[in-house]
């Protein structure tokens, strides 16, 4: 078994202050003879404006951790930090606040809702939290996700690659302290899925915007400026920004061990 | 936040429908009820204000103390009052009149009635035609030995003037000549009433008031004030009379028919609010099914920075729009509905006065905010399970719904809720003291709870009924099938294999031609198929299996086991239908529960040949027929029982009275005194019922005083008392002599006449008195059986209203159903396109649904009839008149009422269902 490879107890890297970070983070599924462990103590850190991607096979707890770390679930043990606030201490209230403040998400199903036209689910964080939009900032995103043409379609009217581009402009309308992608190529063709990344690139690169995404495609990961592995329950591999062949190496080294 | 609502909303177009319609149609019917109800107030009002439009005050007959119900009305006064009104200084013109019963008599010798209306007759003075109740429409006023005739009547039954025309009031029929037609107040006639006018002395004479008058209407002199004319009349008032304004007066004439209208128009709302009722469950049903199959939507919506009251406010918004379109809706949908009760009532023979629709704004804010409040309470619990939903709900397959806090206690809760309905039921019937308001809002309180407690409760029955109703779900299906399959299977089969099958041509044409001629109608739907496949190259299916009865087992089973899937959801769409049948089961047990003591008290009591009554069988009609009557050849014995009001112990009761030969027509449970007390009755003896006497603590010889309305005092003795069957008896609390009541009462009449023949009921006997009654038109003579029959007919006509009253409910239960399995077909989309896909053809998906409704329905059905028989029989332990039956042969029609109501429900979600295209389900997400 190898060790634990973390990033380190600091709260700084390369580019800056980490904005998300989780300590001890365990999180156990069912009681007594059927408890499974999904994460067992995972320190991490996200650091700000960087796209960090996790890796790992199935059931090695990357889904359990994203969700931990976006305060969609509570971990068994442990603390997650977004912007220096303990988010498991959080009410529902205070939850839904900080969400709206700090966190976007893109899902592998888009989750778009089906009865808006692409601008109304571009815009729904901004209407939830009863705020106006920014022109300038939504005509600039709009035009960069290369919505500008099919902002009055319904979801059933787009292609599933136009719906993920919906749902990446909607997670960064609100200019969020970070956004979590859980799959986001997850349920789109190889094409689709480049440009997709490209665009999830492009936030980071134009817009600093820091994101996590879970992925099992290398492809994906090799977008990332840096690839944590998962594997039972626990991280056991970190990569700064490396090519698909790299990547893929590190994943057989995991799956064969 | 509001635009995603409404987008929600109409983005679920066929749901919302279904699901609101419910709202719809109870709301349609509280404002068609406010509508037509308004409508006839109104119309009356102005009749009446028309009728008293020149008269200043009006000076009527008092009664001594406030009258019972059996059509008893104010005594009459001398008419020597109308010279002194006359000479008052104040008064520029009187007239006086006198009313009564008066009977038209056809060219076929039968009285013209039109349903159960009166006949009116009043009496007209054509000197002062502008204080005459009646207004001459052609012709001239009547005089002596004439009548004038409504407009209505005249028109139906082609009178006109210068005919004679036959006239009966309480004596033998007159022949008189038709002076004129005439209308009254505005309308040519109310509720379809024949209405008469005569000529004040033949009036007099007719209805038996000589030298009497009912009323007096004054018109005061210019520049004199009401109050003056008030005050200068109430001088010279005698005791037995009274004055009002005219416009008090005709309130008050209006306050009869304004009883009838408030009955029907709480009857009618009544009905409403159940409809509504049943709704709301539909409502809370299909949100709770609909919010479980957003639970990912919702959770996005948190994922994205929406608090729980924002996905609260949503839901409870969607349901505020959808209730506030639905109560419109209903609104307008209820203006319709009062037009077409109208003439409804019109094509019955009950034509109901109507000068316009009256729309009141209480008709619409009631109507709106009855309907979008009960559609925002049955919306409450869906929208506080949408806010449980779970963030990370949108990121997991088939998420579900977490359970609530209280989920551990929701049957012993339920269980709770229906006791504490019973216990209200039980305190509101048999406490004593309470008044009927008090008694009324238990009853309704308790019945609630009952429901709504038995609805959420049944969630644990749902699994051992579905068990049990498998095997009758399948067979009434089968028999169903097997009934209609010579008329639409067949036939339909048939046909597409003459039109587009393979084989030969000859057999095709046989085929085809067959099919035809079993059924027409489906002729016309395939010519609109073969149509089609020419027009747009669309190719119906084809091979289709030869059309079985025979249900598979392998459908029913999966079915079955849907309908156990979910308890809760089966339960609440069970619920909808269960309280529909449970009302219908408690109706028809009252009903039966009425008629068969009845039944055995005519039985026991009637030992006669024949009774003669009205013909509409209730009205109390003039002695003089029982006079005419006895003159027939062969009757042995012949008895009246009279009817009156009268005051005693300070309570008003209703006192009859017998003619001596009663002995031998009227068999009585006797408990002191014999048969033998109805003929030595005398001046001064009275019997009664054993618990009035014991109430009163009278014994045999004690002295009591019974008041008459005219004020008149009759000192009795008790010289027996009798126990009445539980049925009833003819006899009021007091009976006397009908000498004693002849002295005492004006206007005495007979409700019924008892007689005995020589010889029995023959043919010969019959005919002997229908000669004999040939000159009273309004009277009828009737076997025991016969008697038995008309006298419970009114009550199996409000049983038939009862029944399609409450139809709207199980309608809207209906589509409660429908929704529901709808819902449930959308929401198993994936699992329909995989059994598809595994072989289950499009029969045997729809025979799943159909399977899983009829259960479904059963269930609904098993409930309501269990309910209906509880509540049945407290009802029946409180009311002594009514005993507790169980009417078989309807609880089995209401079955099989429910089986089909199963079967038509799945109609529509089955063909859905069948429709689904196995890949494009299975791709579905």
């Amino acid at each position: 078994m190898l060790g634990r490879l973390t990033t380190g107890g600091t709260m700084g890297s390369e580019n800056g202050a980490a904005v998300v970070v989780g300590k001890g983070i365990g999180r156990t599924y069912g009681e007594g003879d059927t408890a499974v462990a999904a994460l067992r103590g995972v320190d991490v850190e996200i650091p700000v404006g960087q796209m960090t991607a996790v890796m790992g096979p199935s059931g090695s707890g990357k889904s359990t951790l994203m969700h931990i770390l976006a305060g969609l679930d509570q971990p068994t043990t442990g603390s997650v930090y977004i912007e220096g606030t303990d988010i498991t201490k959080l009410t529902d209230t205070a939850l839904t606040k900080l969400r709206r403040k700090h966190i976007g998400f893109i899902f592998q199903f888009f989750n778009l809702l089906p009865m808006l036209t692409a601008r109304e689910n571009v815009l729904l964080p901004l209407t939830i939290a009863g705020e106006k939009p920014d022109p300038k900032w939504f005509d600039d995103l709009v035009e960069r996700v290369g919505l500008a043409d099919r902002l009055r379609h319904r979801p059933a009217e787009l292609s599933g690659g136009q719906q993920q581009r919906v749902a990446i402009a909607r997670a960064l309308v609100s200019r969020p302290t970070v956004v979590f992608a859980d799959e986001p190529t997850g349920n789109l063709d190889s094409t689709t899925s480049g440009e997709i990344l490209e665009l999830m690139r492009m936030s980071v690169e134009v817009y600093g915007q820091t994101t996590v995404m879970v992925t099992h495609d290398a492809a994906a990961a090799a977008m990332a400026d840096r690839v944590l592995f998962l594997a039972d329950g626990r991280i056991v591999r970190e990569l700064p920004r490396s090519n698909r062949h790299e990547i893929l190496a590190a994943v057989e080294t995991l799956t064969v061990r | 936040m509001i635009a995603f609502a409404l987008r929600g909303l109409l983005a679920r177009k066929l749901r919302t429908v279904l699901t609101a319609l419910g709202v719809v149609l109870g709301v349609a019917l509280m404002a068609g009820t406010y509508v037509l109800t308004d409508s006839i107030d109104d119309a009356f009002h102005s009749i009446f204000k028309q009728t008293y439009r020149n008269t200043d005050v009006a000076i009527t007959g008092k009664s001594a103390f406030s009258l019972g119900d059996n059509g008893a009305t104010a005594p009459s006064f001398d008419q020597s009052l109308l010279p002194q009104v006359k000479a008052l200084p104040e008064v520029q013109a009187a007239s006086g009149l006198v009313t009564g019963d008066a009977h038209l008599i056809g060219k076929n010798g039968k009285a013209i009635a039109f349903g159960g209306a009166p006949n009116l007759g009043f009496s007209v003075d054509p000197a002062q035609p502008d204080l005459n109740v009646l207004a001459l429409e052609s012709g001239s006023w009547p005089h002596a030995g004439e009548v004038v005739v409504d407009r209505t009547t005249a028109g139906k039954k082609d009178l006109a003037v210068g005919q004679t025309i036959g006239v009966q009031a309480r004596g033998p029929v007159e022949q008189m000549r038709i002076s004129g037609i005439a209308r009254f107040g505005t309308v040519s006639s109310i509720g379809g009433a024949t209405i008469s006018g005569f000529d004040l002395a033949t009036a007099q004479g007719l209805f038996g008031k000589p030298g009497h008058l009912d009323e007096i209407l004054i018109t005061g002199k210019p520049g004199v004030s009401t109050a003056a004319l008030l005050a200068s009349v109430q001088k010279i008032l005698p005791a037995n009379t009274q004055v009002r304004t005219g416009a008090e007066q005709a309130s008050q004439d209006a306050s009869d028919t304004s009883g009838f209208v408030s009955f029907l128009r709480t009857l009618l709302l009544a009905f409403g609010g159940i409809a509504l009722f049943v709704g709301s469950f539909v409502i809370a049903n299909s949100l709770s099914i609909t919010i479980a199959q957003r639970t990912r939507e919702f959770a996005t919506l948190r994922t994205l920075g929406a608090s729980r009251r924002q996905v609260l406010r949503s839901v409870v918004l969607e349901a505020l729009v959808m209730g506030l379109t639905a109560s419109a809706l209903g609104l307008l949908l209820g203006i319709g509905l009062a037009e077409g009760l109208f003439k409804l009532f019109d094509a019955v023979g009950f034509t109901l006065p109507n000068n316009g629709l009256v729309f009141r704004p209480r008709t619409v804010i009631v109507a709106l905010v009855v309907g979008t409040l009960i559609t925002l309470l049955a919306s409450l619990r869906p929208a506080v399970r949408a806010t449980r939903v779970p963030p990370i709900a949108a990121v997991r397959e088939g998420a579900k719904l977490p359970p609530g806090r209280l989920h551990r206690f929701r049957a012993a809760g339920a269980a709770l809720l229906a006791l504490l309905g019973f216990a209200c039921l039980l305190y509101g019937l048999f406490v004593h003291d309470l008044g009927t308001a008090q008694v009324l809002t238990f009853m309704l309180v308790g019945a609630l709870l009952v429901f709504v407690g038995i609805a959420i409760f049944s969630a644990q029955l749902v699994r051992p009924l579905a068990v049990a109703a498998n095997p009758v779900a399948r067979w009434s299906v089968i028999v169903f099938s097997a009934l209609v399959w010579p008329f639409f299977s067949l036939p339909y089969w048939l046909l597409r294999y003459g039109a587009w099958g393979p084989g030969s041509v000859p057999r095709r044409i046989a085929a085809f031609v067959g099919g035809a001629v079993l059924n027409p109608l489906i002729l016309l739907l395939v010519l609109v198929m073969m149509l089609r496949r020419a027009v747009s190259g669309w190719r119906p299916e084809w091979p289709v299996d030869f059309p079985g009865v025979l249900t598979e087992r392998s459908a029913t089973r999966i079915g079955n086991e849907n309908s156990q899937r979910d308890p809760q959801r089966t339960a609440a769409t069970a619920a909808a239908l269960m309280i529909g049948l449970a009302l219908v089961t408690l109706v028809a047990a009252l009903a039966v529960g009425i008629i068969k003591p009845f039944e055995d008290a005519v039985d026991r009591i009637f030992v006669a040949d024949y009774a003669i009554t009205a013909q509409n069988n209730f009205d109390p009609i003039p002695t003089s027929v029982t006079a005419g009557a006895a003159k027939a050849p062969g009757v042995e014995s012949i008895a009246g029982v009279r009817v009156g009001d009268g005051r005693a112990f300070g309570k008003t009761i209703e006192v009859t009275a017998v003619d001596p030969q009663a002995a031998d027509v009227l068999r009585i449970d006797w408990r002191q005194g014999s048969q033998a007390t109805l003929a030595e009755l005398g001046a001064d003896g009275a019997f009664t019922t054993d618990s009035y006497a014991k109430n009163r603590h009278l014994r045999i010889g004690s002295p009591f005083t019974v008041e008459t309305p005219t004020a008149q005092l009759m000192h009795l003795r008790l010289a027996g008392t009798f126990h009445p069957p539980a049925g009833g008896s003819p006899f009021g609390a007091v009976t006397i002599s009908s000498a004693t009541f002849d002295r005492n009462y004006e206007q005495p009449k007979n409700l019924y006449t008892f007689v005995r023949m020589r010889g029995g009921v023959t043919p010969a006997n019959t005919a002997a008195l229908t000669a004999a009654l040939a000159s009273y038109p309004n009277a009828k003579a009737a076997t025991r059986a016969q008697f038995k029959h008309n006298q419970t007919a009114a009550i199996k006509d409000i049983l038939n209203v009862l029944y399609v009253l409450l139809a709207l409910s199980v309608v809207v239960s209906i589509f409660g159903i429908v929704n529901a399995l709808v819902l449930t077909v959308f929401e198993r989309t994936r699992e329909l396109g995989m059994l598809r896909a595994i072989g289950m053809t499009r029969r045997q998906t729809k025979r799943m649904i159909r399977h899983e409704s009829v259960v479904t329905a059963l269930i609904g059905a098993v409930l309501g009839i269990v309910v209906g028989l509880i509540l049945a029989s407290l009802l029946t332990a409180r009311i002594d008149f009514i005993e507790f039956v169980v009417p078989v042969s309807q609880l089995v029609i209401f079955a099989v009422v429910a089986v089909v109501v199963g079967i038509f429900a799945a109609v529509f979600p089955a063909r859905r269902a069948s429709r689904l295209n196995p890949l494009d389900a299975l791709h579905y997400e």
